[in-house]
Parts: C-alpha cells; sequence; structure tokens
C-alpha cells in the first residue's frame, strides 16, 4: 500500500490526476542477475503473484486508464497510419471484387476454394484463443488468466470481423447473401438445414455475437472507471483542450472543439450505461459472467467442430476424415494462443508497466499451451496419415502421399513441410525451461505458428482439392494479385481495430485484475 | 416492493409521466434524501461492516466496490439471484425455435431430398438447435442482468456525491438509503460511525 496517509493521497490526486500518467515503479520486479521477475518459481506450494511490484489498486487503475487517457504516442500514429493504408487497400480489393466478380481471383474449375477459404479459416480459427481464455480457464479458475483475457477477446472480436469477410464476398453474387438467412420470400424458397456451410452460417454469427457481448459485458465497469475519471478531471478544472497532432511534431491545439474528457464523459458514460459498482449489481454481474463462461465452453468447441464439417462431410479424399473436428479445435486454439503472443510480446516492451501486469509466468504458461496444442495437432497430422494408410483406401492415400508428402510426386510439398516445421517443430523448443521464459524466443516461435497455421488451411483446402479423381481434371493454384492483396488487407483490418482498441479502451481487465491482487481479500489473515 | 417503491422506481425512468412520492426525510436544503454513505479504503474493512450493517436489519442498502469482493452476498445477506433459472429458459427456448424452424421449413415448407435421407430426420437439425440454444442464453444472461440491475440507467443520486467517483478506483462506499423501514437520521448515522466508515455523508436526490 502508499506510503503516505490515505486522504493526503486521495486530495493530491483529485488536485492534479493529469490524464494518462503512469505510475512510477515501486520496486524493480526483476531479480538481479536473472531475468526471472519472481514469477517463475517451480514450486508449487507458492502461488505465483499475478501482479507484481508492489501495486496497489489505485497503480493499476492508473497504469491501465493510462494508456487509454495518454496522448496518442507517435509510433502508435505512425502504425495506425501503414494499418489502416493496408485495411483501405483491403477493402479496395473487395469493392473490385464485388464490381468486377470473383474471377479476379486465381480460382479455377478444379481449385474452387482456395486463398478466401484459407484465410476464412485462418481467421476464425485464431478467434479462438480468445473464448478459450475468457471462458474455459475461467471455469478452471485460472487466475494468470486476467493478464490477457481483455486484449485476447478484442482480438478474437477483430479476428472474427477479418473471418466474416471471406465466405461473405466469396459468393460471387454478395446482394444474394440474404439468402444464407432463413426469411420467407416470394419464391418460397427455404435454405437447406442439413447443409453444413448454413450450420456454419449459424455458428459463427453466435459465436460472433457472443464474443462480442462477452467482451462488452467485461468492459462495462472498466469504461464506467475511465468516465469516472474523465468526470472528475472535468470538475477539477484540469482537462487538456483537443490537440491534434502534427506530422512535425508539435500539437495544434483547438479550444474550439470539445474537450478530450468531454469526450470521453458522453461515450464511456453511454458504453458503461450508468454502471455504479454495486455489489447487487456485481452479484448479478458475475452469475452472468459464470454462465456465458459456462455456454461458451461448447460453443468455442462447436464453431471450429462446424466449420470442419463444411470439409469432412464431403466426399473429396483428403477431406472425408472423423478426425476434423477435435484437430481443427486444437490448431484454432494453438493458431490463437500464438496471435495472442504474437500481439503481446511487443506490447510488453514498449508500454510502461505492462511487464508487472503481464508477468513472465503468463507468457511461460501460454508457451506451454502452444506446446501442448502443437503437440496435440502434431498428433493429428500423424493420425491421419496413418488412417490413410491403414484404411486401405487409395485416393485418400494418394492425397497425402503424392499431393501433399512426397517431394518428387507433389507439386505442394513445400507447403506441407513448412506447416510440419511450424507447427509441430518449432515449438518443441518448450520443453526446455530457459526458452519458454524467453520473450523473445516466444514470440519466434508464435510467428512461425502464426505462418504454419496459414499453410496447415492452405494444405488441406488446396491439396486435397487441386487433384480429383480423374487426371484430366487435375488443376494448380496460382493466386492473383488480387488474392494476394485481399489477405494483407485482411491484416490490415485486423491491426488496425486492434490499434484502436489498444488507444481507446481499457486493454486489461481492470476490475478482474484488483480480485487477483491480495488486497482484494476479505480477511487480514492472509 | 411495495407500491411506494414501484412508482418510485418507474419515475426514476418516466420522470415525465410519474411523481415520486412525498420523501420521508427533507434535507436542510429542501431535497429529498437519498441515503447516508460511508467509506472505506480496505477490503477487510468494508465486509465487516457490511457485516455489521445486515445484523442491524436494514435492506434498502449497498456496497460500492471497484471489484465483486468475494462472498459479499454472506456479508451482506442477500438472496441469489434468478438469472441461471432465466437463463436455462431461454436455453428451452433457443433450442425449440430451432427445432421448429428447420423441422418446418424442411418439412413442411419446402422439403428438399437431401442424399436420400428422410424429411424428418432431427439429426442435422442438432447443430442449429445448440447454435439458437447458445445464442438466446447468451442474450438473456447480458440483458436479463442489465434488466434485473435497473441498468441502463444514467442519472443516479450517488452520481452528486463527488467522493463517489473513487469508487472505481480503490474506494468502498456502503449506502444506506432513506427508503429503509429501520432508516433513521442520526442512528444511521451512528451505526456507519461503529462499523468504522469514515467520510458520512448524506446523499441528497436533486430532482
Amino acid at each position: 500500500m502508499s506510503a503516505i496517509h490515505p486522504d493526503e493521497s486521495l486530495a493530491q490526486r483529485m488536485n492534479g490526476l493529469q490524464p494518462g500518467q503512469q505510475p512510477g515503479s515501486r520496486s524493480t520486479p526483476i531479480i538481479p542477475g536473472t531475468s526471472d521477475d519472481g514469477t517463475l518459481s517451480e514450486d508449487p506450494g507458492k502461488r505465483a503473484p499475478c501482479v507484481l511490484g508492489d501495486r496497489s489498486f489505485e497503480d493499476v487503475t492508473n497504469i491501465v486508464c493510462g494508456y487509454a487517457e495518454a496522448k496518442m504516442p507517435k509510433p502508435w500514429l505512425a502504425a495506425l497510419t501503414i494499418s489502416s493504408s493496408i485495411a483501405a487497400l483491403g477493402t479496395g480489393m473487395i469493392l473490385y471484387l464485388i464490381i468486377t466478380g470473383v474471377g479476379v481471383w486465381g480460382l479455377n474449375n478444379q481449385v474452387d476454394w482456395a486463398w478466401d477459404i484459407t484465410n476464412f479459416v485462418f481467421w476464425i480459427g485464431i478467434g479462438h484463443a480468445g473464448t478459450l481464455i475468457s471462458a474455459i480457464l475461467c471455469l478452471l479458475k485460472q487466475n494468470w488468466r486476467t493478464a490477457v483475457n481483455r486484449s485476447a477477446e478484442a482480438m478474437t472480436i477483430f479476428a472474427v470481423v477479418c473471418a466474416g469477410i471471406f465466405p461473405g464476398i466469396h459468393i460471387g453474387r454478395v446482394w444474394f447473401a440474404w439468402f444464407l438467412a432463413p426469411l420467407p420470400n416470394s419464391n418460397g424458397i427455404w435454405p437447406n438445414f442439413r447443409s453444413p456451410l448454413l450450420w456454419d452460417v449459424f455458428a459463427v454469427s453466435t459465436y460472433a455475437t457472443v464474443s462480442l457481448l462477452f467482451w462488452y459485458m467485461g468492459m462495462i465497469p472498466d469504461l464506467a472507471t475511465l468516465r469516472d475519471r474523465a468526470y472528475m478531471r472535468l470538475t477539477k478544472g484540469i482537462s487538456r483542450p483537443m490537440a491534434i497532432p502534427m506530422p512535425i511534431g508539435n500539437d495544434l491545439v483547438v479550444p474550439q472543439l470539445p474537450k478530450p474528457d468531454q469526450l470521453r464523459v458522453l461515450i464511456y458514460g453511454i458504453m458503461s450505461l450508468g454502471w455504479r459498482f454495486s455489489s447487487r449489481h456485481w452479484h448479478r454481474y458475475e452469475k452472468a459472467y459464470l454462465i456465458l463462461a459456462g455456454i461458451s465452453t461448447p460453443l468455442v468447441l462447436s464453431v471450429h467442430s462446424i466449420v470442419s464439417f463444411d470439409f469432412a462431410t464431403s466426399i473429396i479424399p483428403g477431406w472425408h476424415t472423423t478426425i476434423f473436428p477435435p484437430y481443427f479445435v486444437a490448431g484454432a486454439v494453438f493458431g490463437g494462443f500464438a496471435m495472442v503472443l504474437w500481439l503481446m510480446i511487443p506490447l510488453r516492451m514498449i508500454l510502461p508497466n505492462f511487464s508487472d501486469l503481464l508477468t513472465l509466468r503468463h507468457l511461460e504458461n501460454m508457451a506451454k499451451i502452444l506446446l501442448l496444442t502443437g503437440t496435440m495437432v502434431g498428433f493429428a497430422y500423424g493420425m491421419e496419415f496413418f488412417i490413410a494408410w491403414y484404411s486401405g483406401n487409395n485416393f485418400e492415400f494418394s492425397v497425402f502421399a503424392n499431393n501433399r508428402v512426397n517431394p518428387n510426386e507433389a507439386p505442394y510439398w513445400w507447403a506441407y513441410w513448412t506447416m510440419i516445421f511450424c507447427n509441430v517443430a518449432t515449438p518443441q523448443l518448450f520443453w526446455f525451461r530457459k526458452m519458454r521464459q524467453n520473450p523473445l524466443v516466444i514470440w519466434i516461435v508464435a510467428s512461425f505458428v502464426t505462418v504454419g497455421m496459414w499453410f496447415e488451411r492452405f494444405v488441406i483446402i488446396v491439396t486435397s482439392i487441386h487433384r480429383a479423381f480423374l487426371p484430366g481434371e487435375w488443376h494448380m493454384f496460382f493466386p492473383t494479385w488480387v488474392d494476394i492483396l485481399t489477405f494483407v488487407g485482411s491484416c490490415g483490418i485486423f491491426m488496425t481495430l486492434f490499434l484502436l482498441f489498444l488507444k481507446f479502451l481499457p486493454v486489461f481487465a481492470l476490475s478482474e485484475l484488483k480480485v487477483v491482487m491480495p488486497q482484494s481479500h476479505t480477511h487480514d489473515d492472509h | 416492493m411495495n407500491k411506494n417503491d414501484l412508482i418510485s422506481f418507474a419515475a426514476d425512468y418516466f420522470p415525465m409521466f410519474l411523481r415520486k412520492p412525498a420523501p420521508k426525510y427533507v434535507s436542510e436544503a429542501g431535497n429529498r434524501v437519498h441515503g447516508i454513505v460511508a467509506e472505506f479504503n480496505e477490503t477487510p474493512k468494508v465486509f465487516h461492516a457490511a457485516e455489521m450493517v445486515r445484523d442491524a436489519g436494514y435492506s434498502n442498502w449497498d456496497v460500492h466496490s471497484p471489484f465483486p469482493i468475494h462472498d459479499i452476498e454472506t456479508a451482506m445477506g442477500f438472496k441469489p439471484t434468478k438469472l441461471p433459472m432465466m437463463a436455462g429458459a431461454a436455453a428451452i427456448t433457443g433450442v425449440s425455435i430451432g427445432a421448429l424452424l428447420q423441422w418446418g421449413t424442411s418439412y413442411f415448407l419446402y422439403p428438399m431430398v437431401v442424399q436420400g435421407k428422410p424429411y424428418e430426420a432431427w439429426e442435422p437439425f442438432v447443430p442449429i438447435m445448440f447454435e439458437l440454444g447458445i445464442l438466446l442464453t447468451a442474450f438473456m444472461c447480458i440483458f436479463g442482468m442489465l434488466a434485473l440491475n435497473g441498468l441502463p440507467r444514467f442519472h443516479h443520486p450517488l452520481f452528486s456525491h463527488d467522493r463517489f467517483y473513487k469508487v472505481s478506483d480503490d474506494r468502498f462506499i456502503i449506502c444506506i438509503e432513506s427508503n429503509d423501514p429501520k432508516f433513521d437520521p442520526s442512528a444511521t448515522r451512528a451505526l456507519l460511525e461503529k462499523a468504522g466508515g469514515k467520510e458520512i455523508a448524506l446523499i441528497e436526490d436533486e430532482d
């Protein structure tokens, strides 16, 4: 706790609370001579702290709200400029596709699903980590999830946004997309409810809705904190005027515009729905959170299972296997965690005090999940191959041997072996404690895994269908520039949304972080 | 909830249609009294204070805390919420809608032969029944929770108290409302003082 008297500190804060101020570190968490921040103990009787640096509640509030209240940092503006330009390029590609037709992609008669569905499955898979962290780890009472759950849930939403684009535009005539919904129409036509493609529509839209609600519900109290802080600054008369950042460095102050704090009070005020931190409200809130976690757990498992049904219920060799649902779910969690780590590790280095909330222990735990799910994915690859041989189905075996594995036969052998190297080989580094405790190594492995998981979907989709039963139908797939730029554009959309989230919303779940701090215990003795 | 409480509750949301019943207590400035607040700065202290207020027999009161305090429902002595039952009802509704929608359209309105399977087969309908069940449960959880909490409500007498804004950071506030049957201006204040509350203040409803 703070050394000065609480009332004194309150008076100080109420008079001099500047937006975006970060509290100084109380004690350096890193143990001298090591890279250990005190959370890497292997003693099972000792619980690693979730928040480091002897932080008080007030410090945690100041740290997390500080990110949302600080002036737009220059590197952030630069990153936003680049990513939003890429997003605009992607939007242009989508418009070009809609205006011209799906012929602008490299699809042909044989390979009629390629990068579009690869990107869809890639993004929807990335989305799974957020719900896994917020739902399954919540049910398992894994307190360390509080450090990453908000950003992982945000990442989920943005990944689902990117995923939703591709099935939406790959149907060709986008203006007929409403046929996917069971709407009464004058033709008397109804969708085919026996098709996994329609299940997918329901699964993905339910998943997007539930994830969005879950994320928003979790943010209501934290938005109320931002609202209250902005209101206090306004009533004390210490709000800054609106300043527009200029490229040459100085800010252009425009006192005629509303102050940022006025906008915060209005926008955060509306979004926080008048939350007033009442215990009776918290009680229902926690119950709702628990039920949502309980229903999101089967939901997250069902969504990628249903995505895999798109393939598994067809009769194409390479797709028609019962291992697909669990294999897809494990792959989704794997790819999602890799993306969480890939985004969080740089932020941990850039943003002040971030490493007190996201400790090495958190990274190590996530690295262990990468190792576990990577090994599950590796087992699935092996089992799939084994069953292709053991089933005695020549077509199935031929897909594996001649379309994927054998460099002499398969034109896509490099894609298959990239996938194996990135997804199965690189996470094995995490068997070594030194490796899974080193953020740089984790980040590099996470990059490999992200690439590998894209290739996994490419291998599943394109290598299976580019050679069908008749050799006369065999065709290679070559992406056009529109294919490539649409995928790059979707990465831009994802990064733009994530950067906006970082700047304007609470990046950590404040109220949940406070619960896992020792000061929240109701009895003095522990 | 008696009749006056009901009218008062409705008047918070629709002040243009309903007038609040005459207040039991009026402040020196002539405003309606909302209640008395006391401030605490540590979790164990507010927890014990809540137990004392509960034992004194109050019913219309609340603890405002920056995070959900573990086991506060015991310390405050209120009944568990009905939300799980409501969510269960929503789940059953969602599954039924899914079943009726698919069976009705695929069997009656637009029967289609798909791989020679019987029209009435229920197995392919399971995924969408499941998804709709989840969807409605999630809606009920969140919107039901907000409705039971009486949110959104953008104005509340507590927001007129300057120190209340620190609750979202690291303060704890107990508020005993004036419409509580046991509320008494001096006795309630004395109870909060005895419970260790600081910065005890009267909250006025400035409507």
